[in-house]
Parts: structure tokens; C-alpha cells; sequence
């Protein structure tokens, strides 16, 4: 008798342990992945932006990776197959597993508004965190929309002949310069936004260490 | 936009730890290098980030010559830069190199020959006016910097791969490489599949008029099809040949292949 309640409460205990996986192992991996590969793009990427400004201001060195511009364009051009090989799992098993359909739809802007409304008076729930909110769902999309822009742009200026084709969708080389710039600029923004909410909820940033 | 930047300013980082962890005292320095001299020691010490660890340069290297290959295999030996009408040309068109106008080099164009040498039937030297006899054509294309400006020019000279062709030349050596007369001897390797793009040029005319000598005078190599930097300007002689020679960006950490 008393055998059986505890494989019971054992079985209990593993259901219960296994649905407080809040984000599995690979969604773990591929983002501080992304992560990294992301803080050696944009610092490199600053140093490279330095050789040539495209508005009145420049990077201070203080926040560059490379220490000139050659050394910078090896960086982003090492970072870059980390960031693209990464990047292409993760778009891959996030539509193959039903992730991005389960986790990000739908985002409609009635959700926003009253989440991003919630979100900024202090009363957005935050007690089950494998349910992103409608701010969270919007965010989270945009920054994978702009992240596949940044590295489509990126392309386009590095191959600007033999990937002609994708130059010219952003509108010629000199277009896909500010294209990339301001994709840049988004997701440093988006980071921003991401480190402050997820020390304000710590239990977040635990959930993506720890899972759980 | 003439600069001149080296990876390593002057200071070997190894040497520098050395000689540091010499004045500490014995204690400590036993602990700091027995401590494997921690990255952010090495920060501390050499005012060097830890990214400039000479692993580091080595890994990015090899990363460097990885996207080489990369490159190589995704160049298209048919597919044609994007050429722009006349109105398109950028005016006025930058002057870049690594040091300022008037120390650009002065050739003698009477006297200036076109030295060739390597893996070539025909050795002889060509005076200017023997190559402005060859057939030209011209093309208005996008000059890319390896700084991220760029600007449209309008080039005239004689196919790379018909003075090849002319002079005998194995096309089925690995480069062709440039020397020119820049001051501290520019040089830049050209890869052979690059060489005979049908857009790569020997260039003897800018905007229709005499190669200027801002822009290279007597003789540029124009390579659409690739940053700037590997189109040599005040260009001596060229070697056909299977041997990697290094060049002057090339050798400080510019990729490469490099190509657009």
C-alpha cells in the first residue's frame, strides 16, 4: 500500500517536474549562442562602422571588438557562421517543433495594447512564464524578423556581385548599409529592453539558464 | 581616409608579460603564472583586450582563410558586376590610399615598363604606348571600399584575361600578382579564376581621359569584382605564378580573397 502511493506520488512528482520545463534545452543553447555571437557581431560591427561613418558620430573604441578595421572584419566575419549556423537551427526547430506557432501566435494589437498597458502599471501577471504575453509574443517575433534582415542585409553588402540579386532588394549597395545600421540599431534596442525585463523578473532569466 | 594601422602597435604582448611578471615579487609571480596569467590580468597589464591574445589571431586566421575558400567557391566567373549609366559616376571620385596625394608616386610614362615575369611564354617588358595599341573597353562599375564607402567610376582599358591570352600565360596557375610603385611597395595577389573575370582590367583611362595620378597612373588593375584594395594602382610589373605572395593589406590581416 504504502509502496504504491509513493511510485504514485514519484509519478506525480516526475509529470509535475517535466512540465516545469519552462524552456527546453535547446531553446537554452541557441540563445545564449545567439547571445554571444550576437555581442561579437555588433561590437565588431561598430569598429567596422567606425572606418566609415554613416551618420555624424562614431563607436568609442571603448565598446569595439577588433582594435582596427581589419581586425574588426575578422571578428564579424568569424562571428558571423556562429550567428548564421545558430540562427538557421533556430529558425528551423522553432517551425519544425511548432515552437514559433504555439509560443509567438497570436499577437493581435487588442493584446498588446492592454499587456504593454498592464506591463507599465505594475499589474502584468508574470506566475506562468511558459506563456509569453501579447508584448513579450510582439517582441520576441520582431527581433527574429529583424535578426534574419540584419544577416540578409549583411549578405548583400559583403556580396554585393554575386548575391546582386539581394543587393538589389534592399535597394543597392549604399540602401543596404543603412538597412543593416538600423537592424542593428533594433536589436541592440531590443537588448536593452531584454537584459532590464529579465533582471526585473529574475525567474525568467533563471528559466533560461536552468529550464526551469 | 589614407591610414595606416598595424595589428600589433609596437608592443609584443608575450614580452611585455614577461618583463612584468619580472619586477613582481617572487610569490606573486610564481602564483600569476602558475595562476595560467588569467585574461583579465593580461587585460590589466597590456591595456590589451583579451581578444587580442595571439590564440585568438590564430583562430581568426584560420577563419580568414576558410572564407578564402568560401569565397572561391561562390565566385561565379560569368556573373557580371552591375554596371551604371555615365550619370551615375561619382564626382568627384575619392582619392584614397595609405598615404596623402602628393606623396603618391610620379611615373615617367615614357619610360615606365610593364615588367612581366612568372609562368608566361612571352617575358618581355610592354612600354605604354605598345599597351594602349591593344583594344579597350569601358565600364562604369561600383568601386567598393574594405571601409564600407563606395563610389562609381568609369574605367577604360584591356581585358586582364586577353593580355593574358596574349602573352602566354598559365591560366591554370593559382595568381597573378601585382607590384607597384607606391611608396613601401604595394603588392597584392589576384586570384587566376578572379584574373580572368571578363569585367578585370588593365586600366589606362579614367572618365575617358589619361589614367590620372591620383587614381594610378600609368596603369591601374580594375577588379569589379572585388573591394578595393585589390585593385593595384601604379602597377610595375606581374608575376603569373602558383605561389601565395602575400600583399601589402593582405599581410596585415585584410582577407584575402576579399571578393564583392
Amino acid at each position: 500500500m504504502s509502496s504504491l502511493s509513493v511510485s504514485n506520488e514519484q509519478t506525480t512528482a516526475a509529470a509535475s517536474g517535466k512540465a516545469k520545463v519552462i524552456q527546453p534545452a535547446w531553446v537554452r543553447a541557441l540563445h545564449w549562442t545567439n547571445a554571444f555571437a550576437m555581442v561579437l557581431m555588433i561590437m565588431s560591427g561598430w569598429q567596422i562602422y567606425n572606418a566609415s561613418p554613416l551618420f555624424g558620430f562614431s563607436f568609442s573604441p571603448s565598446i569595439t571588438l577588433g582594435g582596427w578595421l581589419g581586425g574588426a572584419l575578422l571578428w564579424h566575419f568569424a562571428a558571423m557562421w556562429i550567428l548564421m549556423v545558430n540562427g538557421l537551427i533556430y529558425l528551423v526547430l522553432g517551425f519544425v517543433t511548432g515552437r514559433f506557432r504555439k509560443k509567438l501566435l497570436p499577437i493581435t494589437p487588442e493584446g498588446v495594447i492592454s499587456d504593454a498597458k498592464a506591463a507599465l502599471t505594475g499589474k502584468l501577471s508574470h506566475d506562468d512564464l511558459s506563456k509569453y504575453n501579447s508584448v513579450q509574443k510582439l517582441l520576441y517575433a520582431g527581433v527574429i524578423i529583424v535578426g534574419v534582415l540584419v544577416v540578409l542585409s549583411g549578405l548583400s553588402i559583403w556580396k554585393p556581385v554575386q548575391l546582386q540579386w539581394l543587393t538589389a532588394l534592399f535597394g543597392g549597395y549604399d540602401a543596404a548599409r543603412y538597412v543593416h545600421f538600423f537592424c542593428m540599431a533594433a536589436i541592440v534596442a531590443f537588448m536593452v529592453v531584454h537584459v532590464v525585463l529579465a533582471l526585473i523578473v529574475p525567474k525568467s532569466l533563471r528559466a533560461m539558464i536552468t529550464g526551469r | 581616409m589614407a591610414r595606416k594601422r598595424f595589428i600589433i602597435p609596437g608592443v609584443d604582448k608575450k614580452l611585455l608579460v614577461r618583463d612584468a611578471t619580472k619586477v613582481m615579487p617572487d610569490l606573486t609571480r610564481r602564483r600569476f603564472i602558475s595562476g595560467g596569467a588569467s585574461l583579465g590580468a593580461l587585460t590589466l597589464l597590456t591595456g590589451c583586450d583579451v581578444v587580442n591574445s595571439s590564440s585568438a589571431e590564430e583562430m581568426l586566421k584560420q577563419v580568414s582563410k576558410f572564407n578564402d575558400a568560401v569565397q572561391h567557391w561562390m565566385f561565379n566567373p560569368n556573373a557580371l558586376a552591375p554596371t551604371f549609366p555615365e550619370s551615375a559616376i561619382t564626382k568627384p571620385f575619392p582619392f584614397n590610399a595609405y598615404y596623402s596625394l602628393d606623396e603618391a608616386p610620379e611615373v615617367d610614362g615614357k619610360t615606365w615598363k610593364l615588367e612581366v615575369r612568372g609562368l608566361v611564354d612571352n617575358k618581355k617588358s610592354w612600354t605604354l604606348d605598345e599597351l594602349y595599341a591593344l583594344p579597350q573597353v569601358k565600364q562604369v562599375t561600383r568601386h567598393i571600399c574594405v571601409e564600407g564607402w563606395s563610389a562609381i567610376g568609369s574605367w577604360t582599358g584591356t581585358p586582364l584575361r586577353d593580355f593574358l591570352k596574349l602573352i602566354g600565360a598559365d591560366t591554370k596557375a593559382k595568381y597573378v600578382w601585382f607590384q607597384c610603385a607606391d611608396k613601401d611597395g604595394y603588392n597584392s595577389p589576384l586570384d587566376m579564376a578572379t584574373a580572368l573575370h571578363p569585367q578585370t582590367q588593365m586600366t589606362f583611362k579614367f572618365a575617358d581621359e589619361i589614367l590620372p595620378r591620383a587614381y594610378g597612373f600609368p596603369m591601374k588593375i580594375r577588379v569589379p569584382t572585388k573591394l578595393g584594395f585589390k585593385n593595384p594602382k601604379y602597377v610595375i610589373s606581374m608575376e603569373v605564378t602558383n605561389d601565395y605572395k602575400g600583399g601589402f593589406w593582405e599581410d596585415q590581416g585584410y582577407n584575402s580573397f576579399s571578393g564583392s
